[in-house]
């Protein structure tokens, strides 16, 4: 079972792919470029489609996915927690 | 397998375009004239009539937008024939003459000096006669490079970015070499993706255009906007679906242009090609809006992947839709043609779902109803480029 994807080595998020993950549970990760597998726990309720971090990010780093520059965090966001709308804004407009 | 010897039966029509369905239009100039098209389209069996809110007192680009719209939409290969209705005889006139240079049947009506009763009746007599000549058409087997394809995803999540836009772009990447005309547009939708674009434009004028086109855009934004769009670009639906910002919405959208294929020219708003391979098209990234300015531009096949599940269609356009979500599968199947969620638990690769998508393409193109036709969507919607004088 893979409960979420990372696009690309560089990237420091994953995208949650199966409905339901709860705070706490143990997840597989495929990371698609070079086919390997990583594990996390959530440390929050994620629904499908939405991110997780799988690496720590510092308030104001970059945020990394397909190997590319999604914008900048605005809070601290710890390994296996929710990354969206709250702590991750855009670089444009 | 799709090679340089696969065909299809399609409807090839007086200028050599082919089509894919054999649409007779009843196509309104003007926001005035939907109550008669409506009509005629109601007194007239297999013909179809396209009402839309536009027409009056436009002036300059953005009139010349809405003439080349009307008259794009008349000209595609899917349509036929084609009976114009305004409320008055010029401009009637010019979208007949338009439509007329592709040597299909047209005939145009102008509302005043008669009413609408009148004009229903004359212009039903002739929307008769061009459905009867029309359903004696035959398909004939025509080879795929006589194919064009366009591409827009709609209420995209994170999801359309691992499966749903890879999948396009791996039928785009085994389309081009076959010599098909394809397309992509969505200029907002690639901001923090520019430069992956501009890198795959085949010569240094097309990535010249191409920027000039994205720097244009921008300044539309920059000009009118109250916040960083979000809700508005990323949508309400694409944050439900946990996209979070533009940048990663575009670098998400622009795996449909696959890993192969160059972008060979730059289009303006329903600007039609010159010749195959890939071409961008400057348009909003709203389903309704782009997917009718390529069919505007000559596009018979449409490739809309979705991932929370935008339910658009188009009056002339097939619309195909497939989603890597497997919620949205679920709970909207009856609006989805292609399910490729198995991507997302590696039960397929992008290469089947890419063969899968061509399939069913095929079959589309063969006659095949996609579900947006089914359920009758027929959105038709006119991009303005300002206010109405």
């Amino acid at each position: 079972m893979i409960h979420f994807l990372v696009h690309d080595k560089k990237d420091t998020v994953g995208v949650i792919v199966v409905e339901g993950v709860k705070a706490g549970q143990d997840l597989v990760g495929w990371v698609m470029e070079g086919d390997s597998t990583v594990r996390v726990k959530a440390l929050n309720d994620i629904p499908i489609g939405h991110k997780l971090a799988t690496s720590p990010i510092k308030s104001g780093d970059t945020v990394i996915k397909y190997g590319h520059d999604i914008g900048k965090a605005v809070s601290d966001i710890r390994v296996g927690e929710h990354c969206h709308v709250h702590n991750l804004k855009t670089k444009r407009w | 397998m799709i090679s340089n010897k696969s065909t299809f039966w399609g409807y090839r029509r007086e200028n050599g375009r082919v089509g894919v369905r054999n649409h007779v239009i009843i196509l309104p100039v003007d926001d005035l004239s939907n109550a008669a098209c409506e009509a005629v389209g109601h007194n007239i069996k297999g013909t179809l009539a396209i009402p839309h809110p536009y027409g009056r007192l436009q002036f300059g680009a953005d009139l010349e937008l809405h003439f080349q719209t009307l008259i794009g939409a008349g000209a595609n290969p899917n349509v036929a024939a084609v009976v114009v209705i305004g409320i008055e005889e010029g401009w009637t006139q010019r979208v007949v003459e338009g439509i007329a240079k592709t040597g299909k049947p047209v005939t145009g009506f102008g509302i005043e000096l008669h009413g609408d009763h009148d004009t229903i009746m004359r212009a039903s007599k002739v929307a008769k006669e061009y459905v009867q000549w029309a359903s004696e058409l035959r398909r004939v087997e025509c080879p795929i490079s006589d194919l064009w394809v366009s591409t827009k995803c709609g209420e995209s999540d994170t999801t359309s970015g691992c499966g749903s836009n890879p999948t396009v772009g791996n039928a785009f990447d085994k389309l081009e070499p076959l010599g098909v005309t394809m397309c992509f547009g969505e200029t907002t939708e690639i901001t923090g993706g520019e430069l992956i674009v501009a890198d795959r434009c085949a010569t240094p004028q097309v990535r010249e255009r191409f920027m000039y086109m994205f720097n244009r855009y921008q300044e539309v934004i920059d000009r009118h906007k109250t916040s960083d769009l979000s809700e508005s670009q990323p949508t309400k639906g694409n944050i439900a679906g946990g996209l979070t910002t533009i940048e990663e919405k575009a670098l998400g959208n622009i795996q449909k242009i696959g890993h192969k294929c160059k972008v060979v020219g730059v289009l303006d708003k329903a600007e039609v090609p010159t010749g195959p391979g890939l071409w961008f098209m400057d348009s909003s990234s709203a389903a309704a809006e782009m997917v009718t300015l390529v069919a505007a531009s000559g596009y018979v096949v449409h490739f809309f992947p979705t991932g929370q599940g935008n339910v658009i269609g188009n009056p002339i356009l097939p619309v195909i839709k497939l989603s890597a979500n497997p919620r949205t599968c679920r709970t909207m199947s009856e609006h989805i043609d292609l399910d490729v969620s198995g991507l997302l638990q590696r039960q397929k690769n992008l290469d089947q779902c890419g063969d899968e998508l061509l399939e069913i393409m095929m079959r589309t193109c063969n006659g095949r109803l996609t579900a947006a036709e089914a359920l009758g969507h027929r959105e038709f919607v006119l991009t303005r480029l300002y206010e109405s004088a």
